[in-house]
């Protein structure tokens, strides 16, 4: 029987209520997931009143406050900050994205932020991501070319062009973990962001290895657990469209 | 001391980060045979190389001629004659080959309508010695940095590489001035590792965030320099710090050079196209210390735009919306995210940010880091590459589009010498515990901080201190307030507060341990500011607007114990590394 329920040791508590301090008329009520791994207890969510005339524009810069205000505590990955890198992906009022680009103005209510949905937590807004990590590496994410004299390949525009959509992607995972399907076969199906870069891979003119390269996921679970949800295309904090590289490869396989 | 629990490693070589350099050496030390271990601590692709737009600089000559020599003459005089041009000869002669490496790698440059690498125009690269624009910078669209870093931790994935990820470096092990290995902290399960290894190689990145506004990400924190630091080693040309003339006004993103490569150009807030008075040959495409101090000079005269006047327009709005969609797409991103600006219709609002750091750990043009004593030496079992280290390629002042070439030449540089070096599967030297010890008592201390000033005061103090006392122009008077104020924050860890005290993804532990990185640069590159007294590239002094060959054509060095610095000099090198190429004398420097 499938169990429809949260594991008791996952289910969420309330948290530690942090109220304003600044006397702000400008409060914001922001709910994070917390769980700290070292102690033997249920996951939270600690409330934050958050004073929002002196915070600026992103989700991020809420957190940054969070951190450097209030509770230094507060975990959660970030670097670049201006949507590049792809550490901060996190779940915002239920939706997936970066935290860095995701502007506060475009949330409604009270902000939940909470990991992303389905990794283990490894300690509160941080996700363990070793499995999409594993599986990126399985699609053997480089160049194969028996081309070995030291000019450069010949490409075409056109054919640098079928990149587009594609090389931009900066695996935060917003996609996979979107995806229903991957949230239940996720060690198996190699999930949207990966599918996307094997397609990044199978479709460059200068690679010699596309029919291994096809053949390897023609897999019923590594790819055809897709089934055209959507959710990642609607995830991806890029504007990308892994849904349509997945089909592009489901093609290729039908028509060759 | 609490025990910690330490778990010990053998390698031959380790790299410390996993950004562009660090990859590229990692991939050419699998490549040699050698049992490598790159630890890094964020996943290598959000490593900063990723923010990196417009490109990379090679005399490929796909879009007309070009000349490794004239890259090095742009080099030399970019660097206003602070880079060793022994260095400098061997970055521009293996630019093309390391190029040309990359696009076997995979990354998928931009093309020409004949399929070769795309080729841009960017500041201070010139045809024939100076004259007219040339197009050397290699891109993949605006997101060069991008393209090449994935590629990279593809190869290094290809030659099994292995990985150490989020582990935060600690300190260096150091013998009788010889590099043994190093101390880290895996943040995913807590424990502590000792990695023992013939050679080290710090590929850490820059310390931008020594800055309040800067464009650096937050995990630029210089922690290679800081543990150089605390081994006892110099580090070189501290200030020197490039400010990028086009950050977002109010949130500090990069908008490339890439964009008045194109054809972008600046205005004040009476509309003139200011840089042809300050550059009348190259105009918008000087080189960045030039650009962002005439930006200053601007402001500071009243022809700023906005209701403070503290910024200028970033116009591309001429340009055809098709090339901006095909080669500044990001850039579009960036600035509608981050400035609410339709590119096609608007101009950017852009102010100078602080960008690169020029400075960092001292090395010769094969990697190995340097200190003086006396004279000259290598450091036995250490290595530096990227923009960590000062090799000195980049001089007073960086061109656009040389790190990312740096990068991957000095990356593989490090690589070849570390393989002349070591014999897979060498012994290796017992340790002295106290190292450990004098390691983990320091880490032990901070984390059991129990005082008053959270962390992010402390460093937020220190970046405002930068910002307003090391900025673009700077003086005896500011450097000196600077010089006493920065040690503020420092002594503000006498009294330090660090809330979390567990050990797995500790990130209030992190964010001290970076300060306390952080805080020895700061105070470094403060310094070493304060005893330049002259104008060289990126420093410029208003007390001194010349540059002063006869007492300064020469390397700071500044050691840091504790807030208490030994500030040292040593010559510049002025010869090249071979004959193919004549020493370029000083000229004095107009664009």
């Amino acid at each position: 029987m499938v169990q429809l329920s949260l594991p008791a040791n996952s289910k969420v508590g309330k948290g530690q209520y942090y109220k304003d301090k600044t006397g702000s008329k400008n409060i914001r009520k922001v709910n994070v997931y917390r769980w700290d791994p070292s102690k033997n207890e249920n996951p939270r969510l600690d409330t934050y009143e958050v004073d929002m005339d002196n915070c600026s524009s992103k989700v991020l810069d809420i957190l940054n406050k969070i951190k450097n205000e209030i509770d230094p505590s507060v975990a959660y990955r970030r670097s670049c900050a201006h949507g590049v890198c792809g550490s901060c992906a996190m779940n915002m009022n239920g939706k997936n994205g970066l935290a860095c680009t995701k502007a506060h103005s475009e949330l409604d209510g009270d902000i939940d932020i909470y990991p992303l949905p389905h990794l283990k937590v490894l300690k509160d807004l941080i996700g363990d991501l070793s499995t999409l990590y594993k599986q990126y590496e399985s699609v053997e994410p480089w160049l194969k070319t028996s081309k070995i004299n030291t000019k450069e390949n010949i490409q075409s525009k056109d054919d640098r062009a079928k990149l587009d959509g594609l090389y931009e992607c900066i695996m935060c995972a917003c996609c996979s973990t979107s995806c229903p399907s991957y949230w239940w076969n996720g060690e198996k199906y190699l999930g949207p962001a990966v599918l996307l870069q094997a397609y990044r891979w199978i479709i460059d003119s200068r690679d010699e290895d596309r029919k291994e390269r096809l053949k390897k996921v023609a897999d019923e679970l590594k790819l055809y657990r897709c089934h055209t949800i959507l959710n990642c295309t609607n995830a991806c904090p890029k504007g990308l469209n892994p849904a349509k590289a997945i089909a592009e490869i489901k093609k290729m396989l039908a028509t060759t | 001391m609490s025990a910690y629990k330490i778990i010990d490693h053998e390698y031959d070589v380790v790299v410390l980060g996993a950004g562009g350099s660090g990859l590229r050496a990692a991939v050419g030390l699998s490549e040699a045979g050698l049992k490598t271990a790159c630890v890094s601590k964020v996943f290598p692709t959000r490593s900063h190389t990723s923010a990196a737009q417009g490109g990379i600089s090679a005399a490929l000559g796909n879009m007309g001629e070009d000349d490794w020599r004239w890259h090095m003459y742009d080099t030399v005089k970019g660097a206003d004659w602070l880079g060793d041009q022994d260095s400098i000869e061997y970055l521009c002669k293996e630019a093309p080959a390391a190029v040309l490496e990359l696009e076997k790698y995979g990354v998928p440059f931009s093309r020409t309508e004949e399929g070769k690498i795309y080729q841009r125009p960017f500041g201070g690269m010139t045809k024939n010695y100076g004259n007219e624009t040339v197009q050397r910078t290699c891109a993949a669209a605006d997101r060069t940095g991008h393209a090449i870093l994935h590629t990279l931790y593809g190869q290094a994935l290809k030659h099994n590489t292995e990985f150490f990820i989020e582990y935060f470096a600690l300190d260096l092990i150091m013998k009788d001035g010889a590099c043994k290995g190093i101390i880290a902290w895996n943040l995913n399960d807590g424990t502590i590792h000792r990695f023992r290894s013939h050679t080290t190689i710090i590929a850490t990145g820059g310390y931008g965030k020594v800055y309040y506004s800067a464009t650096s990400a937050h995990t630029c924190t210089g922690d290679g320099n800081a543990m150089a630091l605390r081994a006892g080693l110099p580090l070189q040309d501290m200030e020197f710090v490039q400010f990028h003339p086009t950050g977002i006004y109010g949130h500090g993103t990069l908008i490339s050079e890439g964009v008045r490569g194109e054809g972008g150009y600046l205005v004040n807030s009476k509309g003139e196209r200011f840089m042809e008075r300050y550059a009348p040959k190259a105009k918008d495409l000087a080189s960045r210390d030039v650009v962002s101090r005439s930006i200053a000079v601007e402001i500071n005269e009243g022809r700023g735009i906005g209701k403070e006047q503290d910024h200028v327009h970033l116009h591309i709005d001429h340009l055809d919306p098709k090339v901006i969609d095909e080669r500044l797409p990001g850039i579009s991103e960036a600035s509608k995210l981050f400035a609410n600006v339709d590119v096609t219709k608007e101009p950017i609002p852009v102010v100078p940010t602080v960008h690169y750091n020029m400075g960092g750990i001292p090395t010769n043009y094969k990697a190995e880091v340097l200190t003086v004593n006396g004279s000259e030496k290598t450091v036995p079992g250490l290595m530096a590459i990227g923009e960590a280290a000062c090799v000195s390629v980049h001089g007073a002042n960086r061109l656009g589009s040389n790190s990312l070439i740096d990068l991957v030449v000095f990356g593989r540089a490090a690589a070849k010498r570390a393989a002349e070096l070591v014999k897979p599967g060498m012994k290796h030297d017992e340790i002295d515990k106290n190292e450990t010890d004098r390691c983990l008592d320091r880490f032990d201390k901070l984390r059991n901080s129990e005082g008053s000033n959270p962390t992010s005061e402390l460093r937020l103090s220190m970046q405002k201190t930068m910002q307003s006392k090391c900025a673009v122009f700077r003086s005896e008077i500011t450097l000196k307030e600077g010089v006493n104020e920065i040690r503020k924050p420092y002594d503000g860890m006498d009294s330090l507060s660090v809330k979390d005290k567990s050990l797995i993804f500790n990130t209030d532990l992190v964010e001290t341990l970076e300060f306390d990185n952080l805080i020895r640069q700061a105070i470094t590159t403060m310094d070493s500011a304060y005893h330049r007294k002259e104008s060289r590239g990126a420093h410029a002094r208003e007390d001194f607007p010349n540059r002063d060959d006869e007492n300064f054509m020469q390397h700071t060095l500044s050691w840091c114990n504790g807030s208490k610095t030994k500030i040292n000099y040593r010559p510049v090198h002025r010869s090249t590394l071979t004959n193919d190429v004549q020493y370029f004398p000083p000229q004095e420097r107009v664009y």
